[in-house]
């Protein structure tokens, strides 16, 4: 064995024993009309290394919720298992399923969930008034206001629960799953109620709070760009079933199929058909605007059907004829649209019979109905299977 | 940061658990009380009655003279008429009310509104017994006033007839008419009649093609309830219809068990009848509620009904609605005080001014049954209200918020009962504890069971409302806490179901002490209730000590009434209809 290939198993090793929660073909299912069963989350399997923030993300009924709350406790799977610092949590096949009052995971409901009985105080010592080691008063005292503290809530602790705005409510909701100090932090689209401005900023606080904590967290949300942010890692899911596993940044720029690329961001797709395969996963592809260089994720045969995406961003502009590199695609066009947005300007360039979406800088004026340089770069091409995700 | 660790328990697939004793028995006490009692009635009606020489035998004939016989013909064609007649004045009065206040500019709508929900509070055989007093041939005010005016002999009133009957039933259920329209009225969203009017639709063809159309299902369906209530009253037929010869269904049951020997077995089969003929309008209306939710579809947001200017007509409609809530409300309630104020029944006069006594409410105090019939009805009423919020709490959350299978069928068990007019199901409940010995018979335990029953569907219906209301995720965030089902029931579910299940306590306490027609065949010496007592007073002729009584049962409730409007109102609870 070579000493590269040493060094990554030694890897392999460490990160498997950083795992912290394995969730490992889980099937759930819904009780439907007149009987039938529908298949909620179907085959769902992940890992989350010690202290990492990884996504469910995918449009809504695509089974992330329900993923989640199998993984709590509060639904019962079909089949599948789940476990948590190697201790079974759920497993059809042994017969175990903890009670979600026994698992220890901490969650943060999408409604927040604030119990407009109580006060703020009340709300946040909860968990451990009713744990079964109860805590003395004292302690409990200490521990809620160390916690509210962290949320800044600790001058409102006398409030009443129902007196408090969205982004108070969002931070109590987490720091009553934070006071029993979880193994498992379970966030079920907890932003979504707040609105754009606000949203924002506890994004970046939701962020520093579990960075410093090091907590491990499961994240539910149907916002791409929270979950680009956040993540350590993204599952992206669609009807049920994960699609594609990876970083923020692989499923941005190497989505795996039509869906992926379609779902995060914006992109264009153009049709084509594999001309020449050349090795280290590059391709030459024809299209309806000529011959193009793109990456492909898989061996793709001559004469494959594809469609090749590229992201607007990606789409470079110019006036003057571009000096492009030996792989890089570079055809006129002629601009047939545009919409200014502030911060970008949107334009619809027309190629023969193809429309394509490109952002470029305001400082950038050709008019309507001029022509126009397009230089595609071939990393930023990617070549997709045509059939594996047409539905979407 | 190190996160402590949970105890390693991690074996224990439903573990046997609070949760599900709790269940089991809720489900349990409403599988027995909705069931069994049936289940006795429809056996004891195939047997002979059982004296002292002949042991009970199993027969036909009780089923055969119930329903073949001329008589029956004629109990059942009073029946049916009562009830027609009386359930069409009630939607008439109810359905004209209910458009005035709800779709003219009539003045005061508010203040009516209110005003509306008080008659609700005067029990059946209280406002039965005013309108003897006002109408009836020989002692009637009325009669009396017009024959004095005018010096002649002349009966203008015979309130013992079918007339009678029907007038004072239907007017007794005219409130209840008056809410379910009003419901109905407003649950039509306003934004389709407008489209109607954008699309260049007259008042009338919208008031044909749409409002007629839409408010149908509704309409049919608080017919149907009002049909219902009529052929299950008890009160208004026993008090008015007996003395002259007119029987329903009711009254011949009443006839078949005080007689001597009491015929069970033929009041059994009446009783039979009666549900079979509950259990389809029941079905009928669940069929039509079903359509009205189709139809409705408020979204809650501008909800600002259009009102009708009828210009100066509108003070005559409000003219209107006062005189109907002075006969309904004020007229039968004064009418009861001056006779409580009374030596003995006179007609008003200013020579019967002058012996105003308060002899009448001594007499009530020094009745030596008064006290203990009070206590008895104020422990029934608080038992039986305390009994049906918690039970019906835990079926309603079995309903609403579990995958168990077979839940719909425990909302219909608890809903069963429903279905027993409450004469039928005192009935049902004397069979079948004469039969199962636990020694409750006679004792106010009997009767603390025939109220959880009979009011089982109204705690359900209360309770489904604020559950439903009630996110999920309030409970699975008490579970993520770590909170076991039991505690977070308590320290969760029940706080925040509080308003909900307080203006349901209040609801049933207040028809647990109105209520009459169960009671009365289940009632023994020592466990009056204060119903039970107007009963007694009326059959010995104590108008007077029984006006009494009534004034000051009505006062309270009318107390107790205004305490559920304020705690439904603060949080928002609509009226279970029925």
């Amino acid at each position: 064995m070579t000493g590269e290939a040493w060094i990554d198993l030694i890897a392999s090793i460490r990160e498997a024993f950083e795992v912290v929660l394995i969730v490992k073909s889980l099937c759930t299912e819904y009780p439907g009309d007149r009987g039938t069963a529908i298949q909620a989350a179907h085959d769902v399997s992940f890992t989350v290394p010690d202290g990492k923030l990884f996504t469910l993300l995918g449009p809504s009924g695509c089974g992330k919720t329900t993923t989640l709350r199998s993984i709590a406790g509060l639904e019962t799977p079909t089949s599948g298992e789940v476990c948590l610092h190697g201790k079974v949590v759920f497993s059809s096949a042994a017969g175990v399923s903890i009670p979600p009052s026994r698992r220890n995971f901490g969650m943060v409901f999408q409604s927040y969930a604030i119990w407009p009985h109580m006060s703020v105080f009340q709300n946040a010592a909860f968990p451990l008034e009713v744990s079964r080691r109860k805590p003395g008063r004292k302690e409990i005292a200490d521990r809620v206001m160390r916690v509210l503290r962290a949320v800044a809530l600790n001058d409102l602790a006398d409030r009443a629960a129902t007196k408090l705005s969205g982004g108070q409510q969002q931070r109590l909701a987490l720091a009553r799953a934070l006071v029993m100090e979880p193994e498992l932090l379970l966030l079920d689209e907890p932003l979504s109620n707040l609105d754009a401005k606000l949203r924002e900023r506890m994004r970046f606080e939701l962020k520093r709070t579990q960075r410093e904590l090091a907590l491990t967290t499961v994240y539910v949300t149907h916002d791409q760009s929270e979950a680009l942010a956040l993540s350590h890692e993204i599952a992206v899911m669609n009807e049920g079933r994960i699609v594609q596993i990876g970083s923020p940044r692989q499923i941005y720029e190497r989505p795996c199929n039509q869906f992926v690329a379609d779902f995060i961001g914006t992109t264009n797709f153009i049709d084509a058909q594999v001309i020449e395969e050349t090795v280290d996963g590059r391709c030459r592809v024809g299209t309806p605007v000529g011959a193009l260089n793109a990456q492909c994720l898989d061996r793709l045969p001559r004469n494959e059907a594809v469609t090749v995406s590229v992201r607007p961003e990606d789409v470079e502009l110019s006036e003057q004829p571009p000096e492009g590199g030996d792989r890089d695609t570079v055809c006129v066009g002629v601009v047939d649209a545009k919409a200014f947005l502030g911060e970008h300007l949107d334009f619809h360039v027309r190629i023969g019979d193809l429309v394509l979406l490109a952002r470029a800088h305001p400082s950038l004026r050709t008019l309507v109905g001029e022509r126009i340089f397009v230089r595609m770069r071939a990393d930023k091409c990617i070549a997709l299977p045509a059939t594996s995700a047409a539905k979407a | 940061m190190a996160w402590a660790a949970t105890p390693s328990t991690y074996r224990m697939r439903l573990a046997p658990d609070a949760k599900w004793f709790v269940v089991g028995a809720a489900v349990g006490l409403a599988a027995w009380l909705a069931l069994v009692p049936l289940g006795f009635l429809l056996w004891q009606s195939f047997l002979t009655p059982e004296t002292a020489e002949h042991p009970a035998q199993l027969t036909f004939d009780n089923y055969r003279t119930a329903y073949w016989s001329v008589e029956t013909l004629r109990v059942f064609g009073n029946s049916v008429e009562f009830a027609i007649g009386s359930a069409s004045l009630a939607f008439f009065i109810g359905t004209v009310f209910a458009w005035i206040n709800e779709r003219t500019d009539t003045p005061f709508k508010s203040t009516f509104f209110a005003l509306s929900l008080v008659p609700l509070v005067i029990p059946a055989i209280l406002f039965t017994v005013s309108w003897i007093l006002l109408a009836s041939p020989k002692i009637g005010i009325i009669n009396i006033a017009v024959q004095n005016l005018f010096a002649t002999e002349l009966v203008v009133t015979n309130i013992y007839s079918m007339g009678g009957m029907i007038f004072v039933d239907g007017l007794h259920q005219s409130p209840l008419a008056y809410l379910l329209m009003t419901a109905a009225f407003r649950s039509m969203d306003p934004s389709l009649e407008e489209s109607a009017l954008m699309c260049g639709a007259t008042v009338l063809q919208i008031a044909r093609r749409l409002t007629l159309k839409l408010v149908w299902p509704a309409a049919v369906a608080g017919f149907l309830i009002l049909f219902l209530r009529a052929i299950e009253s008890f009160e208004v037929p026993a008090l008015l219809g007996l003395p002259v010869g007119i029987e329903v269904y009711t009254s011949s049951i009443y006839q078949a068990v005080q007689s001597y020997p009491s015929d069970i077995g033929l009041a059994s089969s009446y009783g039979m009848a009666l549900i079979v003929i509950a259990s389809v309008c029941f079905y009928a209306q669940s069929r039509m509620a079903a359509a009205v939710e189709k139809f409705s579809t408020v979204t809650g947001k501008g909800f600002r009904p259009r009102v009708m200017r009828i210009g100066r007509w509108r003070y005559l409609a409000a003219a209107t609605f006062a005189t109907y809530l002075a006969i309904i409300v004020v007229l039968p309630f004064l009418v009861l005080v001056w006779c409580s104020l009374q030596k003995f029944y006179v007609a008003p006069s200013m020579a019967a001014l002058r012996n105003v006594t308060l002899d009448a409410y001594r007499a009530v105090f020094d009745y030596p049954a008064f006290a203990n019939a009070v206590w008895n009805s104020l422990v029934l009423s608080v038992a039986s209200a305390t009994v049906v919020t918690l039970t019906t709490a835990v079926l309603c959350w079995i309903v609403t918020r579990t995958k168990l299978p077979g839940r719909w069928l425990l909302d219909n068990l608890a809903s069963l009962p429903l279905m027993f007019p409450g004469l039928v199901l005192g009935l049902a409940i004397m069979v079948c504890y004469l039969h199962v010995g636990i020694g409750v018979y006679g004792t106010l335990w009997i009767m603390l069971i025939a109220y959880v029953t009979r009011f089982m569907p109204y705690g359900m219906r209360y309770n489904a409302a604020s559950m439903l209301a009630l996110h999920k995720e309030l409970e699975e965030s008490a579970m993520m806490s770590g909170a076991s089902w039991g505690v977070t029931f308590w320290r969760v579910v029940l706080p925040l179901l509080k308003p909900g299940l307080t203006a349901g306590w209040i609801y049933v306490v207040i028809v647990s002490v109105r209520e009459l027609s169960s009671s009365i065949l289940l009632y023994s010496p020592g466990s009056e209730v204060l119903s039970i007592m107007i009963w007694e007073y009326w059959q010995n002729g104590q108008s007077v000590e029984l006006s009494a009584l009534g004034v000051m049962l009505i006062a309270s409730l009318l107390c107790l009434v205004l305490l559920e409007r304020f705690a439904s109102r603060r949080f928002g609870i609509a009226d279970p209809a029925v």
